[in-house]
């Protein structure tokens, strides 16, 4: 069944306090979500009153202060800071999004919010476990199957077909999309999530590639596909703009011109 | 039968992409998806006509009612409306059984209850429309 009440030791409980110093005239409180699986206890909620004057304009930047001058125990991924890898996606003022990209002048209240991407196993603090979220990427084959022997050169391709790709390509697997989506959270091991499933239909339409039906075969399932219920969190929150809802009603179209 | 219990307690000895896989795909799926679209389809102007009729016979008496049922236009419409929102319902309400219901033995039970309640409905409506349809009199 749908678990409604929180398992043993998962309610949040509030924790530090981490005032600001003297003099600071632009305070923002940041409320983050602290966990540590190997420490037991319940997770807690600490809250940092940050002087913004010595902080950047994102999300990442009042993170990294956090880290580097109040609290270095505080867990996070960071790579690129520009949008590009993924690794700082997070719930941010109870939204999925790229700490690097977001302003924090943007979080609506006053006290910004963050926690990890919901519903999914958290290795430490703001760090989830997204091992199985990878592994549903791999599992679509994301990469060009062909049984014609290779040309000499590329594998050629129109700018006509091309341009279908925009759109997709794009995608650089944050997991703001899949953990936003409440099929994904109910059905997670089984349901592809839209991130995956908006690579499968990446490959789907490469007019280079030659298993679109092994494809469509290996998608149609109750679960793997059409656990999406067109709910559209993952178009709303995607920090890219993509659109992985579309992406998958243009999989289930497939599926009917299939059989139609 | 994997559960999503199974987020929370990764299995140590079990690789990511084996759990990603999983028993791989049923084939099937589509089926479902054209028949839950197909059967809104009829289903919604059906609808529009099921409540204009209903508004219309607000008021009526018994025989009246039984008179307009009696009408082969009224009888087949019916009995097509009572089909296609059964159709649809029973879909709509098996996807929401495996939505939130993860043991296999207890999603198993509900799916089978719910085709067997709907088909039931379908089969006692369709009994009741053609015995009021054809016992009738002065429908014709």
């Amino acid at each position: 069944m749908v678990e409604l009440a929180l398992p043993k030791n998962s309610q949040v409980k509030s924790g530090k306090h981490w005032p600001a110093p003297a003099g600071a005239k632009k305070v923002k409180t940041f409320k983050i979500y602290r966990y540590d699986p190997e420490a037991g206890g319940n997770p807690r909620w600490d809250t940092y009153d940050v002087d913004m004057d010595a902080v950047g304009p994102m999300v990442l930047d009042a993170l990294l202060y956090i880290k580097n001058t109040i609290d270095p125990t505080l867990a996070f991924r960071r790579s690129c800071r520009e949008g590009v890898c993924g690794s700082c996606s997070m719930n941010i003022g109870g939204r999925n999004t790229l700490a690097c990209t977001h302003g924090w002048a943007e979080v609506p209240g006053k006290v910004v919010q963050i926690s990890p991407l919901p519903h999914l196993p958290v290795v430490k603090d703001l760090i989830p476990d997204l091992t199985l979220f990878y592994a549903q990427y791999a599992s679509i084959e994301p990469w060009l199957h062909t049984d014609t022997p290779e040309p000499q050169t590329e594998w050629k391709q129109s700018p006509k077909d091309r341009e279908k790709l925009d759109g997709l390509y794009e995608c650089i697997l944050c997991a703001c999309c899949s953990t936003s989506c409440p099929s994904y959270w109910w059905n997670g091991d089984k349901y592809l999530g839209p991130a995956a499933l908006l690579h499968a239909y990446r490959w789907l339409i490469d007019s280079r590639d030659e298993a679109t039906g092994d494809r469509l075969d290996a998608l149609e399932d109750p679960f793997k596909l059409y656990r999406c219920h067109t709910i559209m969190n993952c178009a709303q929150v995607c920090p890219k703009g993509l659109n992985p809802a579309k992406a998958i009603a243009e999989i289930k179209k497939m599926m009917v011109e299939r059989v139609v | 039968m994997s559960s999503n219990k199974d987020l929370f307690q990764p299995r140590q000895f079990r690789t990511p992409l084996s759990r990603a896989r999983g028993m791989g795909s049923a084939h099937h799926g589509v089926s479902h998806f054209i028949t839950e679209r197909v059967s809104g389809l009829a289903f919604a102007p059906l609808t529009v006509w099921g409540v204009y009729s209903a508004l219309k016979l607000i008021g009526a008496d018994q025989h009246t009612v039984a008179t307009w049922i009696g009408q082969p236009v009224n009888a087949v419409l019916l009995g097509l409306l009572l089909i296609s929102a059964l159709v649809h319902l029973q879909g709509a309400v098996q996807v929401v059984i495996e939505d939130y219901i993860y043991r296999f033995t207890t999603k198993s039970a509900l799916v089978i209850g719910n085709l067997f309640v709907c088909v039931l409905a379908g089969a006692v409506g369709i009994f009741s429309i053609l015995k009021v349809a054809l016992t009738v009199t002065g429908a014709h």
